[in-house]
């Protein structure tokens, strides 16, 4: 149980930090924020009453003459309750609607894709560990080659002989913009037709480290005692590897998964750039580029506590999974 | 850019089994003299990475020198490969190989300047943690963990969003990838200093009176070496792989020109709709084939941190030489 209160003590404590990093960040920076929001939000016909712009400085920092302390509680106060803002570049909508809107393009995405890559480069990686020494080892040179690719170049060459040169997959955008969002069949498998290339692009360029990390785990375990006592009692070699071998060797993996997902929802966001996929990614730099603040923090925000939240599920499971992690901390 | 992390990931998790493998490692290295066990073994891999990472940087180095002025327009835009411009022209007719000469020098240099500061914090904040123990390795090692579960792209995207252009220098794009950068390597060092403090010889050194900066700087930091020397290597493809993403979406260091500014005006001069494949794969091919040097050594010194990782065909022809080394 200790194990259990202390991981998510953790998690809460990094929260916490992430939190104030957030409240820290435009206060330590050079330039004045509010007063290029506030321009903004009267450019777009917004009504700057004093209520508005205290909501601002409370999330972004201004010369005020309020202590620092009571600035921060109440801008944590504002985060439990959800209120992020209001969005300069979609105005007059609340950043949480438009957070509401972009997710589950990424999260779908995103998801998919990690899973692919995931579950493809353990299982290539279990055999080229496992038979070491073989032709399956050059695999290991290849995909040093992949992992070292930039995210968005590999997404812009793909994009360049699919979707411009071939014309097998379109170019921009998350589906057929004549169709209407909805849970039909032809809006779902438009979805899909116009995430396969970004999905290939996270796939290609993760798949690599998934199947070196396999591979080094496999050459590790495969010179255990245990396995040369399951080799002596004359087990099936195929059921060595996956039972005996692969079970052993994957645990690292699984970790490596949950703290994957944060990484591959920050790599996608270029990729996504690339393919203007309606995600959270180029949302944010939507954001970036129109200097809507609010907007950003509230990006960087969610996408954190969605980290915070797989990694945290992937670890309490972890300990269920592997029970020497729980003796061991 | 971050599709390394699941392998120093691994590493990390490893790090255990590492433990239980390293005593091997210093009992076989008295027989490779000295500074020499610190050093990789001679392999095609090595050979490879090496050559391909020279050739890079001294294309970064001396490059710069030969070709003409990257920003020089002329009136022959988006213009293929030809005997006048071997790698054609931009939208605006700028030679396209001198703007890589430059890029690749401004790349190089990012990559070296965050390496050496991530590797520096991450050696602050592991080792001094590990070897320190109680409250401190407590702070220390509580500080690496959150560092690690925080996004670190977005992290860097809002910070560079809420800089101001104009003050958005070299340094401050390389500060702030170091700060989001050194955590995972933190946690290695952390694991491999906790093994290596329980050592005898280095109890042997503090019962002897030894200061706690001298054990830490001559006892531990030797044996350190090869997992540093893996991530600085680490630590130089992502900062390139970061800066790169970061300059591609227009946040990288004002009036800077690195492989990521040119894919940067590549897109937007269209060049992918225009099929000007000249203008935008050699910059990410320069990358990946830097960062796939990078790796190829890293490989080298992996198997010196952990020679369970050496190949069948490697350990066997090591094995050899040293029985012949021995019967010598």
């Amino acid at each position: 149980m200790r194990y259990y209160a202390r991981k998510i003590g953790f998690y809460l404590v990094a929260l916490w930090a992430a939190l104030t990093l957030n409240f820290l960040i435009p206060r330590l920076m050079p330039g004045n924020p509010v007063d290029i929001l506030m321009a903004k939000l009267q450019q777009r016909g917004g009504v700057v009453d004093p209520e508005a712009r205290r909501s601002y400085e409370l999330l972004l920092g201004a010369n005020t003459d309020e202590p620092l302390l009571s600035q921060y509680f109440s801008y944590l106060g504002n985060m439990a309750r959800g209120d992020l803002g209001v969005s300069v570049s979609a105005f007059p909508a609340p950043v949480s609607d438009v957070i509401w809107q972009s997710l589950p393009w990424t999260i779908v995405l995103v998801g998919i894709a990690t899973l692919i890559s995931f579950v493809l480069g353990v299982v290539l990686g279990a055999l080229v560990g496992w038979r070491r020494g073989t032709w399956l080892d050059s695999l290991v040179p290849a995909t040093t080659v992949l992992s070292a690719v930039p995210y968005f170049w590999l997404a812009l060459i793909l994009a360049a002989i699919f979707a411009s040169a071939l014309r097998w997959f379109p170019l921009l955008g998350g589906y057929d913009v004549s169709l209407m969002p909805g849970w039909n069949w032809e809006f779902i498998s438009s979805a899909v037709y116009y995430g396969t290339l970004p999905a290939l692009t996270i796939v290609i360029s993760s798949v690599g480290g998934w199947l070196l990390g396999m591979r080094n785990m496999m050459v590790s375990t495969s010179s255990d005692d245990y396995i040369l006592t399951a080799q002596a009692k004359g087990l099936r070699e195929g059921r060595i590897m996956t039972r005996y071998a692969a079970r052993n060797a994957v645990l690292p993996s699984v970790a490596g998964f949950a703290i994957s997902l944060g990484f591959v929802v920050s790599g996608s966001i270029v990729t996504e750039q690339v393919f203007s996929y309606p995600g959270i990614g180029s949302k944010l730099l939507q954001a970036v580029q129109n200097n809507d603040y609010a907007l950003m923090q509230g990006i960087f925000l969610v996408i954190t506590v969605a980290v915070l939240g797989a990694n945290m599920i992937v670890d309490l499971l972890y300990g269920v999974i592997d029970p020497r992690t729980r003796v061991g901390n | 850019m971050t599709n390394l992390t699941p392998l120093t990931e691994i590493a990390d998790e490893g790090a255990p089994r590492a433990e239980a493998t390293a005593p091997t490692a210093p009992a076989k290295a008295p027989r490779r003299s000295g500074a020499r066990s610190l050093l990789p073994r001679w392999s095609p891999r090595l050979a490879i990475g090496l050559g391909l990472v020279g050739a890079i940087s001294l294309f970064g180095l001396i490059g710069p020198f030969l070709v003409g002025d990257p920003n020089a327009i002329s009136n022959i835009g988006l213009a293929g490969p030809s005997g006048e411009h071997l790698l054609g022209t931009t939208q605006t007719g700028q030679d396209v190989l001198a703007q890589l000469a430059h890029a690749t020098r401004g790349s190089l240099q990012i990559g070296l300047l965050v390496g050496v500061l991530a590797t520096a914090l991450s050696a602050l904040f592991g080792i001094i943690g590990g070897y320190v123990g109680g409250f401190v390795d407590e702070l220390f090692s509580l500080l690496s963990n959150v560092m690690l579960v925080i996004p670190g792209l977005p992290l860097v995207i809002v910070i560079s969003g809420f800089v101001p252009a104009a003050q958005r220098g070299w340094w401050t794009i390389a500060l702030v990838l170091a700060i989001t950068g050194w955590a995972a390597s933190a946690r290695v060092l952390r694991a491999q200093t906790l093994s290596l403090r329980n050592r005898d010889y280095v109890a042997a050194a503090r019962v002897a009176g030894e200061r706690p900066w001298r054990v830490v700087s001559v006892e531990i930091l030797p044996n350190l070496l090869p997992v540093l020397a893996s991530q600085f290597v680490f630590a130089v493809i992502a900062a390139i792989l970061s800066e790169a993403g970061l300059s591609f979406l227009g946040l990288g260091a004002s009036n800077s020109s690195t492989l990521g500014t040119m894919l940067y005006f590549a897109q937007n001069g269209f060049a992918l709709q225009r099929e000007a494949w000249w203008w935008f794969a050699p910059p990410g091919l320069l990358i990946a084939l830097f960062g796939c040097g990078l790796s190829l050594i890293n490989f080298s010194i992996d198997e010196i941190i952990n020679p369970r990782l050496r190949t069948a065909t490697a350990a066997k022809r090591s094995a050899r030489k040293t029985t012949r080394s021995t019967a010598a």
